[in-house]
């Protein structure tokens, strides 16, 4: 499993890629992997205001459902509606298929997500490998 | 660190399960695989081609003596009279108010020897069960097999083509819920049932539980089953599969709150038997013009996979049940589940709704099962 040093990433599986004033959100190769086949995405709409830590979405396994969690507070600029007929993208690629794009309200927010290092450290312990 | 699995059981296979890098999660206390190449793709290997589990944390209680046909008709509520010898049926055991203790298959080894298999979340409970309503029968001693079996599946159209390979007993013999003891990989007496919890074609068999021996036969079986297509299949499968097919999970379908009738299980309750722990209570319940609620199945009609626990409603919100199971359909591409309704309700095609997550989402109620697998002409 891979996980972008560009990227920052939340101990709640989602990884983000800031560019300028705006973020991309997808969920973790380890988040993909530990779901499973992934069947159903439910996205929010352009123009919902997100805060960080809040539940914007879920997605959705044949065996469960997990909340997706976003990492900084910002506005809903983008959504993958290509996601909407193939979920299981996410399995295929988690590090490029975006869920989200949002623009930032703070970008001072991204200093205080996890490094990709810090990140693989957590799901070290989080696992006991 | 410390081993999060040390004090999980495992089963012979558990070595080859992390070998073969199957995802492993803690099923009732027990370390099983969830899933190997991913669920989806099990699934649909057990319903177009073959499929092995690793079933061996199923129990095995043997009754054996002059005064083990009795023993099993007081336990169970299916008529083991009827059972030939090399044959099994579906059954379960009850409490004296028609509850359930465990769903069980009871196979007539003997005339004086019954095998029956539980499920391995209820293994202690219902050995401790056994022991408590036939300690003063005569004739009869209870053995607990459950640590002396490996017990593999191998399910799905091509079930019968693989393990035919790995054995000289003519397996187009063994019918539907009938089984024999047959020489498998080199292994004597090795009970060959053909049954399943897939709703699929497909056999169980029963080897010695050391690991060489059960890592061994798993490896033959994959290679007999390659030309197949043949996966090994985790739990995750096994569940969805057995939803398909509308076959009861205890806990879920099945519990120590929920009636035969309720469960559709009456077909398998024979009243008409002297005596069996259960049956005042299914008299009175009959007598008293059935049970008040009842099992249903449901496919999602509008977007939305109804999960086990969420809330049954009617389409204006007055909630009226609760879904047992749930889950994307992976072979019917449908989202499903089964749920508790009152009978009222219970009417094939009409609309109710599942409540996900604050929402209320329209189903449809349907016939069960699900899935049916196909008859062949000949």
């Amino acid at each position: 499993m891979s996980y972008p040093t560009e990227y920052k990433y939340t101990k709640e599986h989602e990884w983000i890629q800031v560019d300028g004033a705006v973020g991309a959100v997808g969920i973790t190769d380890y988040a993909q992997n530990s779901l499973g086949d992934i069947v159903f995405v439910e996205l929010p709409k352009v123009g919902d205001v997100l805060e960080a830590g809040k539940i914007f979405g879920s997605v959705e396994s044949v065996k469960a459902v997990s909340d997706l969690f976003c990492p900084v507070s910002g506005t809903v600029t983008a959504v993958n509606d290509a996601l909407v007929n193939a979920p299981e993208t996410i399995n295929s690629d988690a590090n490029t298929t975006w869920i989200l794009k949002l623009e930032l309200a703070d970008a001072g927010q991204v200093g205080g997500l996890l490094s990709a290092a810090d990140y693989e450290a957590f799901i070290a312990e989080e696992t006991g490998h | 660190m410390a081993d999060a699995t040390a004090t999980l059981r495992k089963t012979a296979l558990n070595g080859t399960h992390r070998i073969h890098k199957a995802k492993m999660v803690d099923f009732g206390g027990w370390d099983m695989p969830v899933e190997y190449s991913g669920l989806i793709a099990e699934h649909m290997a057990v319903r177009t081609g073959v499929g092995v589990f690793d079933v061996s944390h199923m129990g095995d209680i043997q009754l054996r003596g002059p005064g083990s046909l009795a023993a099993v008709n007081q336990l169970c509520m299916n008529d083991a009279s009827k059972l030939a010898i090399g044959q099994a049926h579906y059954s379960a055991m009850l409490y004296p108010n028609g509850t359930f203790v465990d769903d069980v298959v009871v196979h007539k080894l003997s005339d004086n020897d019954y095998l029956i298999v539980i499920n391995a979340g209820t293994r202690e409970k219902d050995v401790q069960w056994v022991r408590s309503q036939i300690g003063h029968m005569s004739g009869v001693h209870v053995n607990d097999f459950s640590d002396y079996y490996t017990q593999l599946a191998i399910q799905g159209p091509k079930a019968a083509e693989t393990l035919q390979k790995l054995t000289s007993t003519d397996l187009s013999t063994i019918k539907n819920y009938w089984f024999t003891w047959g020489t498998v990989c080199g292994l004597h007496n090795v009970m060959i049932a053909r049954t399943g919890y897939t709703g699929e074609d497909g056999f169980e068999i029963y080897v010695p539980s050391d690991e060489a021996t059960s890592a061994r036969v798993w490896a033959e079986v994959l290679e007999a089953g390659a030309e197949f297509g043949i996966v090994p299949c985790g739990l995750g499968a096994r569940n969805t599969l057995r939803l398909e097919a509308a076959m009861a999970l205890y806990g879920h379908e099945i519990s120590d709150t929920i009636n035969v009738f309720e469960a559709n299980l009456g077909r398998y309750a024979k009243l008409e038997k002297d005596s069996f722990v259960g049956k005042a209570a299914l008299a009175e319940i009959q007598a008293g013009g059935g049970p008040k609620r009842k099992l249903i199945g449901l496919e999602m009609v509008d977007r939305g996979i109804a999960r086990d626990g969420y809330p049954v409603a009617t389409l204006d919100g007055t909630k009226v049940g609760e879904v047992t199971s749930g889950s994307p359909a992976p072979f019917l591409k449908k989202n499903i589940a089964m749920a508790y309704v009152p009978v009222e309700l219970a009417v094939v095609d009409s609309e109710l709704a599942v409540e996900i997550r604050g929402q209320l989402v329209k189903a449809r109620v349907t016939a069960l099962p699900f899935y049916k697998k196909p008859k062949k002409l000949v």
